[in-house]
């Protein structure tokens, strides 16, 4: 028998699964307007307008004296600072990342252990590196090596937990051929898998380090060293053709080592 | 046995990238001034002051922090939202296998770029000079900051996505919205509320020390009591962001691996 | 000489792999172990070395209690006692000599292998040991760089380098295609034959076993089935006999032939 009305089909009602989505997405409109509700909006000051275009002049016409002063106190100087600080954290990060690393890997400290070494990591995330870079100052002083200190430790969190993702995704038969060869423990990890795993340990760090020049950038805010300082001095003191520079040659700066970071990770994987 | 004699390996290249690096390292850690000897002597000075702050914080402080960290996380909520809001378009514009029109999406992409380039804290501090102190500066340069973050993310992954259902539908003769509509977003939505997620996590820490330039948020209290010196508080304010930061990553961590 | 005395293994996840094995590998023999996958040969194989704990009885290689064996000791059992693998299991990002040395390790203080400080000597039976296997150009080369057959050929000569005096291979030509199945084989046998180095070793093919071992054990569920010389062999009762240790006998149709 031919059909030739509407044809109805019937929507099953499943009302868990609606009920479901009414959580879930009632839920997450509730966040974003509680945290709206939470946000004063004061206005624009009165003196924004003449603040913006004081800015956008500061852009036109940077302090490009600043740029060429070759002392210590001129723009040359902080960012070499700012990048030594980057080195030297990213490098002293990547080699306490692996001990932490292998107790947070499944398959070289077993279920129990990893899982209390990966919350270490992600603990050790969880310290933003600016109050990190404020509790070294207050224990070894303001200045570089606070900033180091910092991101050396900071890193720590995100490259532990990269590192382990490597080390428990290798090849664990060559961990066996090296115990068959009577190997200790140490000799595994140095002739098995840090070999096996190591373009990709150096992918990641430099991969950090892009991240590290950014932050590196920051510390100088609170007194850790680097461009930061000049920078929020500036803008404190409402000098825009120097912050305009610094902020500049902060973009180009990182920007280039973005690019030759990510040339020399696509080479190595 | 006569001996076996094997010619020498030549990997002076290898040695050479070593001693390069290696220098890089040693140099950049003494124009910083970084010494293993003097952080750990620094360390056995300043332990006194850990102790301060760790062993015998000022819980009775706890209570005032509360509001400072709730402030923080509706500056994390709100900035993620905007930023996130903001970032699907420009991500769908800057994709270089839908639109195709390399003057929209080559431009698009130095400019994401360049905000990727710049710290929030930087940011912060602007936006500060610009609006005055308060969560209102905090938002904005949490907003561009995710912009930046879940932009490129995106548009990276609309990049690799499964080109086929775009064909299919071209061959059903759909236009642009309807692709989008009906191929992208269905493809790209688990990844960019991922992405989203994780831009709100990096908010939140990022917030947490926002008030350090007067961008509103737990900062702000932690930066008066740095200044006085009251290191009984700052003890209490670490540990309780840290909590808070802690617990805010299991959440949306957990959230994430059910989504992609 | 090996020897197992009432062994049995039982995994923690309750799976019952070798039940009451008693077996005695004399110096010298070429014993190949033959069975369905998963029937414990990979197990057994692993216990010799004690990569795998033995749940209960005894393995005895060369008079020292392997199955006791810890820390120093089992370090000194291992390296007696080379093994080569199903997935050659060398570092294809080191050099072939870094893998043969790899071999050594056993003989120096960790700091110093660590160091990959090897002295000359060592290098010398690495070479030696590449030389053996007719690989010895590729001393330098990265271990990536090799075909599979070249790759398992390294494997041998870092066990070789062990300077053992028992010989593992874990399904050793899986992984290959014929030809070079047969130059790994015969360098197995070689290395058999003339260093008197005793060998077992796991293999699927029913036609290798044949042709190269000197004795072959079937294993059929955790148990030995079958155990028979090789020599004086009557070959139709013996592919009848293959039902024991496969479930249903072996037409001579069905076995490669003269691999």
């Amino acid at each position: 028998m031919e059909h030739t009305g509407p044809i109805s089909v019937e929507k099953p009602f499943d009302i868990y699964r609606t009920l479901y989505r009414i959580v879930n997405y009632g839920g997450l409109i509730a966040i974003i307007l509680w945290g709206f509700a939470g946000i004063e909006y004061k206005g624009i000051m009165q003196t924004a307008r003449g603040t913006v275009e004081a800015l956008l002049r500061g852009f036109v016409r940077p302090d490009v004296a600043y740029l060429t002063t070759m002392t210590i106190d001129g723009l040359p100087y902080a960012v070499l600072e700012t990048i030594a600080i980057a080195v030297a954290g990213t490098f002293t990060s990547g080699i306490l990342a692996i001990p932490f690393a292998l107790l947070a890997s499944q398959n070289i400290v077993g279920p129990h252990v990893s899982k209390v070494g990966k919350f270490i990591v992600t603990a050790i995330r969880s310290f933003p590196e600016l109050i990190l870079a404020l509790i070294f100052i207050s224990i070894v002083g303001p200045g570089a090596p606070a900033g180091v200190l910092a991101l050396g430790i900071h890193s720590i969190g995100m490259l532990g937990k990269l590192f382990s993702e490597s080390i428990e995704s290798m090849d664990m038969g060559v961990k066996e051929a090296l115990e068959s060869c009577g190997a200790s423990p140490f000799e595994v990890l140095f002739r098995a898998v840090i070999p096996q795993v190591s373009p990709e340990l150096i992918s990641y760090t430099l991969y950090r380090f892009e991240i590290n020049m950014r932050a590196a950038a920051t510390l100088g805010l609170v007194g850790a060293g680097g461009i930061g300082a000049p920078l929020i001095f500036a803008i404190r003191t409402r000098v825009w053709p120097r912050a305009a520079i610094i902020v500049i040659v902060l973009v180009v700066t990182v920007t280039v080592i973005d690019a030759v970071s990510g040339r020399i990770r696509k080479r190595l994987v | 046995m006569e001996q076996i004699v094997v010619p020498k390996k030549h990997n002076l290249r290898r040695n050479l990238t070593i001693l390069l690096v290696a220098a890089l390292i040693i140099g950049s850690a003494r124009f910083a001034g970084f010494s293993i000897v003097g952080t750990l002597s620094g360390i056995l000075r300043g332990g006194r002051l850990l102790g301060r702050m760790f062993l015998s914080p000022a819980w009775s402080y706890a209570p005032r922090v509360v509001d400072p960290l709730v402030e923080t996380i509706r500056m994390s909520v709100v900035g993620t939202f905007i930023g996130a809001l903001v970032a699907f378009p420009v991500a769908v514009l800057a994709a270089e296998n839908f639109i195709r029109k390399p003057l929209i999406s080559r431009p698009l992409r130095f400019i994401l770029n360049i905000f990727r380039t710049i710290p929030a804290m930087v940011l912060a501090s602007l936006f500060v000079a610009v609006f005055g102190t308060g969560a209102f500066s905090g938002v904005l340069a949490l907003a561009i900051f995710t912009f930046g973050l879940i932009s490129k993310l995106t548009f990276e992954s609309i990049e690799a996505i499964d080109y086929g259902q775009v064909e299919a539908l071209m061959s059903l003769g759909a236009n642009q919205i309807n692709v989008l509509r009906y191929a992208i977003v269905p493809q790209i939505l688990p990844q960019f509320l991922s992405y989203t997620l994780y831009g709100f996590e990096v908010n939140v820490r990022a917030a947490a020390v926002l008030g350090y330039v007067g961008a509103g948020g737990i900062g702000q209290v932690f930066e008066q009591n740095l200044s006085f010196r009251r290191f009984d508080r700052v003890g209490v304010i670490i540990i309780l962001t840290f909590f808070v930061v802690l617990a805010i990553d299991f959440v949306s961590s957990a959230i994430r691996r059910r989504l992609v | 000489m090996i020897r197992f005395t009432d062994v049995s293994k039982v995994y923690p996840n309750g799976v019952r792999a070798l039940t009451d094995i008693n077996l005695t590998v004399e110096e010298g023999e070429f014993l190949a172990i033959i069975g369905l996958s998963g029937a414990g040969k990979s197990t057994l194989l692993r216990l010799i070395n004690r990569l795998i704990d033995t749940t209960s009885g005894a393995v005895e290689v060369d008079g020292m209690m392997v199955n006791r064996a810890t820390g120093r000791q089992l370090r000194e059992a291992r390296r007696k006692i080379g093994m080569i693998f199903q997935g050659f299991n060398i570092v294809k990002r080191m050099s072939v000599l870094s893998n043969v040395l790899s071999g050594r390790v056993a003989y120096h203080p960790t700091w110093r292998t660590v160091l990959g400080l090897f002295p000359e000597p060592d290098k010398q039976i690495a070479y030696r040991a590449l030389q053996r296997v007719d690989i010895l150009e590729k001393v330098h080369a990265r271990a990536s760089e090799l075909s599979g057959g070249q790759q398992q050929r390294v494997a041998i000569a870092r066990a070789l380098a062990q300077e053992p005096r028992v010989m593992l291979a874990d399904e050793p030509v899986a992984s290959l295609d014929p030809i070079t199945t047969v130059q790994v084989m015969d360098y197995l046998r070689q290395i058999n034959v003339e260093d008197g180095i005793t060998t077992v070793a796991n293999l699927h093919h029913v036609d290798l076993a044949l042709k190269y071992a000197t004795r072959v054990v079937g294993i059929r569920a955790g148990r030995i089935v079958y155990d028979v010389p090789i020599k004086g062999l009557d070959r139709p009762q013996f592919f009848r006999d293959m039902e024991q240790v496969y479930g249903r006998p072996i037409h001579h149709d069905e076995v490669l032939g003269e691999a």
